[in-house]
């Protein structure tokens, strides 16, 4: 009599640890889309009217779309009507340091574990907060400057650097790429803009924590971080929501741009309400990451943390246009209970010499669905590309999912890919050897687990690592006991 | 220290432990010698609280508390260590961090504060030196690429590490060669101390060349049939299991 599997199966009751509501003014649009909230949020945000047109052909163009339904992934179909498409938090006038801003706002921060405070006085990380689609507090932003780096959120950076914005906003990731990224174009409310000058490494990690506040809200961010010439920049991208019962949408829009030999790391921690045990609430997190190699010798390397969302509909990838450029991708997703995700990358190799590398480590418990899905593409003239692949899954108990849906393009011969993949499970074995060793199932699981996506780990930050450990093991608690 | 009265268990409802007794005292070396299937690595099992096997009768006591209450890391905070015929591999996890994990989860059982990096480092260096084995394996993923002797040896020191009242050795010396044992062997006699007990699993009389035990009991078909001294294992050398499968078929 193995009580292994019902073992595995008992652990499943941890609560959301982040689940608190602020109490935050809001000022909102009513609910539901049209011309018209689209007008109220340009307006709101005193946007130029090119913006504002880009945005109406954006929201025309999505009215023709319809809702991609090819990912791994079921869940009711979300009325786009019944979503709040701006609010914002308050405030009489704009703060100048962090004395300034809502208290509350910052007690929010606080329990997230990232008072700002601290993390300016502790980890040199510039803190680019985004409450509810407005920034509200921007630190480290004069050093920066010195140096020429623009980092700020998108709002400021369309009155401030209407040049930059003009030139790249949508040049990775177009408003008609797909549904949710033309949507994004037609209703974004806020994000981050960064821009590192010619030959400037950024000193140190840039960070935005993203966190979705109001009910109903849905949230529209947009990133965009343009890397000039033989430029370096690190940028990390943390999330946490509040508990919520209703399915709340979020479809963010990432571009990067790498000129000639130019770097960007780019690292996400996603923990966003994964719903509870019993599938209810959660988010839906339908993003859009793209970057572009666009000069020679570049790079752009994603790392990814996914432990939240109830569904996740996500593939970072890479646009290898310059020759001997490089793009990376390292992914740990990590679902629990009724959470599904469909994620993975793109590489597609234009120039020559490129080279591409795909590390993907997908866990699943309780009766979760992980997928992985990539594509790797070498073009016509894209000789000598090379690619590594390398699909990773744990499973831990008989009753999740682990999926993997590989596609290969190559159109030139001298092309070299190459894919490995495994699945293994979480042996009993394993846990009673720790236990044997004093260590409890729980803090077995934790050190399995992060053995099995060390090699992912190790790409993120320092200070993002110790985070991302901590919330594998969160995330899992209650998978077995 | 240990004190196992008729213990009775099985596995999906075979019998296989068929009423042991046993009783070891602190500073004593204990051997289990017997043939295959006789039940040696399932005595083990239970004593270590692998739940696979159900306790259907006897008790056993361990330093005055009721071992089989306990959960296996409770009973490895109790003190209890069982070093594995076949260690299980982690990979991704190095044993320096896998055991930094286990002995700050034991002294936390205990009551004890936590050790730092500082003072983990210093136990691990003293622990290396005492059973000798090499960082380069200590930082490597747990077993992940270990030949057989290098599994042993990284089973005698977690022992070394963990500090135990009671080690068991399950069947330590399978496939290693004559050098292997001897090294193993010898980081096990260099952690014994008046106040602990080590009992040997084995089934050949090879390993108790180099830890000598005190008293030398055959298992056979569940139960314990005959006791001795060491030289019981040199007799069993000789005659091999035959004369007491003979013996005891029908006991």
């Amino acid at each position: 009599m193995n009580d292994g599997l019902s073992t595995i199966e008992k652990t499943i009751a941890s609560d959301y640890k982040y689940g608190f509501t602020s109490d935050l003014e809001a000022e909102s649009a009513p609910k539901g889309l049209n011309e018209d909230i689209i007008r109220f949020i340009s307006a709101k945000k005193n946007e130029p009217g090119w913006l504002l047109e880009w945005r109406l052909k954006a929201y025309r163009h999505w009215l023709t779309m319809t809702e991609p339904n090819w990912a791994n992934v079921n869940y009711p179909k979300v009325d786009f009507q019944d979503v709040i498409y701006y609010s914002a938090p308050k405030q009489r006038v704009k703060p100048n340091s962090l004395d300034e801003v809502d208290p509350e706002l910052l007690r929010t921060f606080e329990k997230l574990g990232i008072s700002m405070a601290e993390q300016k006085r502790l980890t040199g990380v510039a803190v680019d907060a985004v409450i509810d689609s407005v920034s509200v507090g921007t630190s480290f932003k004069e050093e920066l400057a010195e140096l020429g780096i623009i980092f700020c959120s998108m709002s400021e950076a369309v009155q401030e650097h209407p040049e930059l914005i003009k030139k790249y906003l949508g040049s990775v990731v177009p408003m008609t790429d797909n549904f949710y990224s033309a949507l994004n174009s037609a209703v974004f409310t806020d994000g981050s803009f960064c821009y590192i000058p010619k030959g400037v490494r950024c000193p140190m990690e840039l960070s935005t924590y993203f966190r979705i506040n109001a009910e109903n809200t849905g949230q529209f961010e947009r990133t965009l971080i343009v890397a000039d010439e033989s430029s370096y920049v690190s940028y990390l991208e943390g999330c946490t929501a509040p508990m919520r019962d209703e399915n709340q949408l979020h479809a963010a829009v990432v571009e990067l741009i790498a000129l000639d030999h130019a770097e960007i790391k780019y690292s996400t921690v996603q923990n966003w309400y994964p719903g509870d045990k019993d599938g209810k609430g959660g988010i839906y997190n339908f993003v859009t990451k793209r970057g572009i190699c666009q000069g020679a010798h570049s790079k752009i390397s994603w790392t990814q943390v996914e432990t939240g969302s109830a569904v996740t509909w996500k593939y970072p990838s890479c646009i290898l246009k310059g020759d001997y450029s490089v793009g990376e991708f390292y992914s740990v997703a990590v679902t629990n209970h009724h959470q599904q995700a469909d994620t993975g990358t793109k590489m597609i190799h234009l120039g020559k010499n490129t080279r591409s590398r795909i590390v993907s480590k997908g866990i699943s418990a309780g009766v979760s669905q992980n997928s992985y899905r990539g594509l790797v593409s070498v073009s016509k003239n894209a000789a000598n590309a090379r690619n590594f692949s390398q699909c990773d899954s744990l499973l831990l108990g008989d009753r999740c999912g682990a999926h993997t849906f590989p596609y290969i393009e190559v159109k030139n011969s001298s092309a070299q890919v190459e894919h490995e993949a495994t699945t293994s499970k979480i042996g009993e074995d394993q846990i009673f050897y720790c236990n044997q060793r004093g260590i409890d199932t729980e803090t077995a699981v934790a050190l399995i687990v992060n053995g099995f996506a060390k090699e992912v780990m190790n790409q993120l930050p320092m200070e993002f690592a110790v985070e991302a450990q901590k919330l594998l093991a969160i995330t899992l608690e209650g998978s077995v006991g | 220290m240990l004190s196992i009265k008729n213990l009775q268990a099985g596995i999906e409802g075979k019998d296989i432990l068929k009423g042991i007794n046993l009783d070891i005292k602190p500073g004593e070396v204990h051997a289990i010698m017997g043939p295959n299937g006789s039940g040696k690595s399932t005595l083990a099992s239970v004593l270590a609280g692998r739940q696979d096997y159900e306790v259907t009768g006897g008790s056993v006591e361990f330093n005055g508390k009721d071992l089989l209450e306990f959960s296996p890391e409770q009973r490895a905070g109790e003190g209890l260590f069982l070093a594995f015929q076949y260690p299980v591999e982690i990979p991704g996890l190095s044993t320096v961090n896998f055991m930094k994990t286990a002995v700050n989860e034991v002294r936390k059982y205990r009551g004890e504060e936590p050790l730092d990096a500082v003072a983990f480092l210093k136990l691990m260096k003293e622990k290396m030196a005492l059973v000798n084995i090499s960082k380069e394996l200590l930082t490597r993923s747990l077993n992940e690429g270990f030949s057989g002797g290098e599994k042993k040896r990284n089973e005698v020191f977690q022992m070394a590490m963990l500090e135990p009242k009671l080690a068991i050795l399950d069947e330590t010396d399978s496939g290693l060669d004559i050098d292997a044992i001897r090294i193993a062997a010898h980081g096990v006699n260099a952690i014994r101390t008046k106040d602990n007990a080590v009992l040997v699993i084995t089934h050949y009389q090879r390993l108790l060349d180099y830890i000598v035990p005190d008293f030398v009991h055959v298992l056979y078909n569940g139960r314990i049939v005959k006791s001795g001294t060491k030289e019981l294992a040199l007799e069993l050398e000789e005659t091999g299991y035959d004369q007491i499968k003979s013996d005891y078929q029908f006991a």
